[in-house]
């Protein structure tokens, strides 16, 4: 198999980047879209070029590190998979492969195809978390939860975080990830003390990131690779608007606690070894 | 019992914080542009059955007296506040969110493919909003300007029948009543999302109703500028 690879090429996250199209002969149909960049590389290489940075970490469809949108399609034609588990075989239709990195404000290019999501974290950090104190295993039985509810919360977890939605999205919102670490910790009677500080405040800091709006497209339930769906993002709004009415004062986003989570942490060991 | 200027000064000072707060995460414009479109389309309806009147075949009569009674009724004057407020928040925050929109992705996919992850409908809300609100413009202009604010001597019937007679104005009704329909096509099942009205079981009934209403209620719209147009 022959092919025409034209890739986004940016040097740093300041310059500007451009497409290069390079032509990779004797392909497999069996190789991984990702042995096919680094078949690729190795050629560069031995040429004396700069090889083509991505990001990828466990190659079996479960980190959410690996991400790039091929000829228009966030991780690839195929649904429910992440760009790893694309394999040339599904490609083989194409003459020219035309590979781009996520775009999106929030979502800077640190080098051609990698970018930097560390928005997410700073999100999560805003309150994707439960405050419990560390102890015995708890028993099995203490904690009633409902089959269905145990189901919806366990399918919301599955989001790795990759930015697909965001890619995906027409307006590069990051409803569909946030909706997804809500709804996780709001069915469980674990997320219920803070549920409401921890949707005003991850809203937030979502919205301080400079993704878009949402507008109910559902493009990013159409490529996520877990198969988040909708309705979670329906429960975001819900449990937004409850905390609306609901959150105290003392939950108000202004609160210590948020965003420093190491730094108090690290004050009450101090605290506690030095009294 | 006294009450001090100040307490009251800062409780409106709060409430404005807290809405203002509240509304303008991306989840709180949301939840605007939900309720004010929702309240729009019971006005399309209000509307549709005036205009109904106008099929009647008594010269106009029924239709006069009705426009007379919705413009001297205090309630109607009432709802009219609301409805203007409801067209000024969602035509703005529906102009402020496509902006934001547009900014936070600044340099466009080479190659995009989102006619295969998402509706058609869905991705030109902004360009069939936009020029839903010109039609909406040209509309004021022709029939509430005149009536409402100028207090011309014309009844509403006959100025009906001046501007359903000029070619150019029903084409342009009928292509806005298009625009209207592609707007509502996801504008309805989309409010209920965004109010997070979502589940299983009535998810898809909303989802075939608005399809409905967004075919039928342009539909009878359009067709009664054609009427007139060719009968009247």
């Amino acid at each position: 198999m022959k092919m025409n690879i034209k890739i986004w090429r940016q040097a740093f996250q300041t310059t500007r980047g451009n497409f290069q199209t390079y032509i990779l002969e004797n392909m497999d149909d069996n190789m991984s879209f990702l042995e096919m960049l680094d078949v690729l590389n190795e050629k560069i290489l031995h040429e004396g070029g700069d090889p083509v940075s991505f990001s990828h970490d466990c190659r079996e469809g479960i980190c959410g590190s690996c991400g790039v949108v091929i000829n228009g399609r966030v991780h690839g034609p195929l649904q429910g998979v992440t760009t790893c588990q694309i394999y040339m075989r599904h490609l083989k239709h194409y003459k020219t492969l035309v590979i781009e990195p996520w775009r999106a404000r929030a979502f800077p290019i640190i080098k051609d195809l990698v970018t930097d999501r560390q928005a997410f974290d700073r999100i999560l950090q805003a309150g994707g978390y439960i405050s419990i104190n560390t102890g015995g295993i708890p028993d099995a039985n203490a904690t009633p939860i409902g089959r269905h509810i145990a189901d919806q919360a366990f399918a919301a977890a599955s989001c790795i975080g990759c930015g697909a939605c965001v890619a995906a999205c027409p307006n590069a919102s990051a409803n569909l990830f946030v909706s997804a670490k809500i709804s996780h910790l709001a069915f469980l009677p674990q997320g219920q003390p803070e549920k409401n500080h921890r949707v005003e405040s991850m809203l937030k800091a979502m919205d301080k990131e400079g993704f878009g709006n949402c507008s109910n497209t559902a493009a990013c339930e159409f490529e996520c690779p877990k198969g988040i769906t909708l309705k979670n993002i329906a429960k975001l709004n819900r449990e937004y608007f409850e905390a609306l009415f609901r959150s105290s004062l003392e939950e108000h986003p202004t609160h210590p606690h948020h965003g420093k989570g190491d730094e108090v942490a690290h004050a009450a060991f101090h605290d506690t070894h030095e009294k | 019992m006294s009450y001090d200027i100040t307490e009251y000064k800062n409780t409106i000072k709060d409430t404005k914080k807290w809405l203002a707060d509240g509304l303008s995460r991306s989840t709180g414009k949301k939840f605007l542009m939900a309720m004010t479109g929702l309240f729009l389309i019971t006005f399309l309806m209000v509307h549709l059955f005036g205009n109904l009147l106008l099929l009647v075949n008594d010269n106009g009569i029924s239709f006069n007296e009705y426009s007379k009674n919705m413009s001297h009724s205090k309630i109607i004057r009432v709802m009219e506040i609301f409805l203007f407020t409801g067209f000024i928040f969602h035509i703005g925050f529906g102009a402020t969110v496509s902006i934001q929109n547009r900014l936070a992705r600044k340099i466009p996919y080479a190659v995009i493919k989102s006619s295969e992850t998402s509706s058609f409908f869905s991705r030109y809300m902004f360009h069939t909003g936009s020029l839903v609100f010109i039609f909406l413009l040209l509309h004021l202009n022709s029939f509430f300007i005149p009536h409402r604010v100028l207090e011309s001597g014309l009844s509403m019937y006959e100025s009906a029948l001046i501007v359903f007679h000029n070619p150019l104005f029903v084409l342009f009704y009928i292509f806005a009543m298009i625009l209207l329909s592609f707007h509502l096509m996801h504008g309805f099942q989309s409010a209920f999302q965004s109010l997070g009205i979502h589940h299983n079981k009535y998810t898809p009934s909303i989802k075939l109703l608005g399809r409905f209403f967004a075919l039928v209620v342009p539909l009878v719209f359009a067709v009664i500028p054609v009427y007139i147009y060719f009968w009247k």
